[in-house]
């Protein structure tokens, strides 16, 4: 085919993604070695579609001013984070509705947190207990001084209380000193 | 089961970031070193292996699936076989077992594991969110994903329970800087004294930056061999390696909430008795039962019955100084409540080395000699196979060849264990490794 017939082919180009327009380059191949890393940024966001699935009653229940948590059928152990089915019999759990006061079994306050909750910081975590109940329960405590943690938070009463606003999280209730 | 032996290992130096290589020439600096070590030639090496394990955490670190089949053909090990272990921060631990379990089992003669992490490719916070996802997303993530802030609560448990002190933590963060200051693998060398620790920025009360881990980029990488192994090595290289044998391995596994571990009796070891722990409820939260059955099984296997008087040094999963203290009793070198008094009478500090502070019984075992996670860092697929390589170097007296210095050698070593643990103790392996020549 002669020259001047030959179609130029050409994959049509916007400056759309383009993000540096000229990279140094070395004349002498041998010196690509010491080429510093080119770093770019690849953005990445994803939105679930996630199923509480056999856990839904819960969530539910928050939405509704209750706190719920299951309890084996068969050995009655009771479970303070809800699960349907028991670790030490295998049998299937019933709901039941937890106490509105309970303790807290220990805690935490998060100066720093992960990049979602970083906005909320600080921010302070317990787990709740409660008589009768043989597992515990991670929340939030509102109501204290985060400046002043102390060990005597530990064994201190608080109260469950909900958010008006559901978001259908366990956020959707949290404690405060009873 | 036949015998297996650790023949070599290496380690990249870990670091904040290495923008300068991605991943599989990172293994590779780890792997070329094990091979240079044991004299062995890269294409003799991809005819003698018969198989490999990958070593890697979190895909949302990479944000590339299948991440082993690409450092497989870089290390020139395609088309063997291999497989992929995660198992959180254990990873490490727990594919070093893996590897073991192919060689007893008789499928491989030779087997190397790989691992690594590159943990810089997004920035601290959002890391600590991808870690916190190893937590369950119904339940503990949407209440404040973050794994400082467990282990902080944790130990605030330990304290109610025990008495444990901050100083007594921050004496763990003094002991394993100092002695990563004589690492050249280590992330953070630096000399520091209790005041340090506490005077470092909070992140979860009562634990500060001085008392957790860093990210890390890092590989490491390990050879297992069979006694046929070493002898195919050996007749490859022409001298014998020498190596550690895996005397005993142990492991277990705890409920991912925490909320949902029991409060029940203490499992035992053989130099414990019931009466020890009366009124004491286990593991509650204030201790990792995991741990314990990681060690009783690992010890069981070994044929150990009292760790303190029949190991030498260990290398353990310091991610936290709270839970350094709490794996001392998991692993029975002192009882459920006397981790604090066990580092603050010296115990498990390096028997010749200066921290500024006078011991009663410094250096009856050494903990972390390497400096542990906190200083040398934590690139999760690694940090598991970097113990395995410094315990090796360890029983064969080389630290002073591979660390250019011999203050870390622990003198005599003949047998020492690793243990690797994955968050709040969901995932816990212990290995014993005994001087193999």
């Amino acid at each position: 085919m002669a020259e001047q017939e030959k179609k130029r082919i050409k994959l049509p180009e916007t400056d759309e993604g383009t993000v540096l327009f000229n990279v140094p380059f070395p004349t002498d191949l041998k010196d690509l070695k010491g080429m510093a890393p080119i770093i770019i940024k690849q953005p990445y966001h994803i939105d679930y579609i996630h199923s509480y699935g056999q856990d839904s009653p819960f969530f539910a229940g928050l939405a509704n001013g209750k706190l719920l948590g299951t309890r084996c059928g068969p050995c009655k152990y009771t479970y303070g984070t809800p699960r349907l089915h028991c670790m030490y019999c295998g049998g299937e759990c019933d709901w039941v509705e937890l106490p509105k006061e309970g303790a807290v079994h220990t805690f935490t306050v998060c100066q720093y947190g992960s990049e979602e909750f970083l906005k909320e910081t600080p921010f302070v975590l317990i787990l709740v207990e409660w008589p009768g109940v043989d597992t515990l329960f991670l929340a939030r405590l509102m109501g204290v001084d985060p400046a002043k943690p102390s060990l005597d938070w530990v064994g201190m009463k608080v109260r469950a209380q909900f958010k008006r606003l559901s978001k259908f999280k366990p956020t959707d209730v949290y404690f405060v000193p009873a | 089961m036949r015998p297996v032996y650790l023949v070599s290992g290496g380690v990249s130096k870990f670091a904040k970031a290495r923008p300068d290589v991605t991943f599989q020439p990172m293994v590779k600096e780890a792997y070329d070193y094990a091979l240079k070590d044991l004299g062995l030639e890269f294409r003799k090496a991809a005819e003698l292996v018969d198989g490999t394990v990958a070593s890697y955490f979190s895909d949302h670190f990479m944000r590339q699936l299948k991440a082993g089949s690409m450092v497989q053909d870089y290390l020139g090990l395609t088309p063997k076989p291999s497989k992929r272990i995660e198992a959180g921060g254990a990873t490490g631990g727990v594919a070093f077992q893996s590897g073991w379990e192919a060689v007893a089992s008789g499928r491989y003669d030779i087997c190397v594991v790989y691992g690594w992490e590159t943990m810089s490719h997004v920035n601290t916070w959002k890391g600590n969110e991808f870690i916190a996802l190893a937590s369950d997303v119904s339940f503990d993530y949407p209440v404040g994903g973050f794994y400082s802030g467990y282990y902080a609560m944790m130990v605030v448990r330990h304290m109610q329970e025990f008495g444990t002190s901050v100083e007594q933590m921050a004496l763990v963060s003094v002991k394993n800087h100092n002695n990563a200051f004589h690492n050249p693998y280590a992330q953070k060398r630096m000399k520091i004294r209790i005041e340090d620790v506490r005077a470092s920025e909070m992140v979860a009360w009562p634990l500060t930056m001085l008392d957790i881990c860093v990210m890390s980029d890092g590989a490491a990488v390990t050879i297992l061999a069979s006694e046929d192994g070493l002898n195919k090595l050996e007749k490859a290289t022409g001298h014998r390696p020498k190596p550690a044998k895996v005397a005993g391995v142990g492991g277990g596994i705890d409920a991912m909430r925490m909320a949902d571990r029991p409060h029940g009796e203490v499992i035992l070891l053989p130099h414990e008795k019931a009466e020890d722990y009366r009124g004491l409820k286990y593991p509650g939260v204030h201790s990792f039962r995991a741990g314990r059955m990681a060690s009783k099984t690992a010890y069981q296997m070994a044929g150990i019955t009292n760790p303190l008087e029949e190991l030498d040094f260990i290398e353990l999963h310091d991610a936290y100084t709270s839970s350094e203290i709490q794996t001392y009793e998991d692993m029975g070198l002192c009882r459920y409540g006397e981790g604090g008094k066990f580092v603050e009478a010296g115990k498990p500090f390096m028997p010749n080395l200066e921290y500024g502070y006078r011991f009663p019984e410094q250096g009856k075992i050494p903990v972390n000699p390497s400096g542990g996670l906190i200083a040398c860092g934590h690139p999760v697929g690694a940090t598991g196979l970097m113990q395995a390589v410094f315990a090796l170097w360890q029983l064969q007296g080389s630290i002073g060849k591979h660390f250019g210095s011999n203050q870390l050698q622990v003198k005599n070593a003949r047998r020492g264990a690793i243990h690797s643990h994955a968050g709040t103790g969901t995932y816990v392996v212990v290995s014993i490794l005994e001087k193999g020549f």
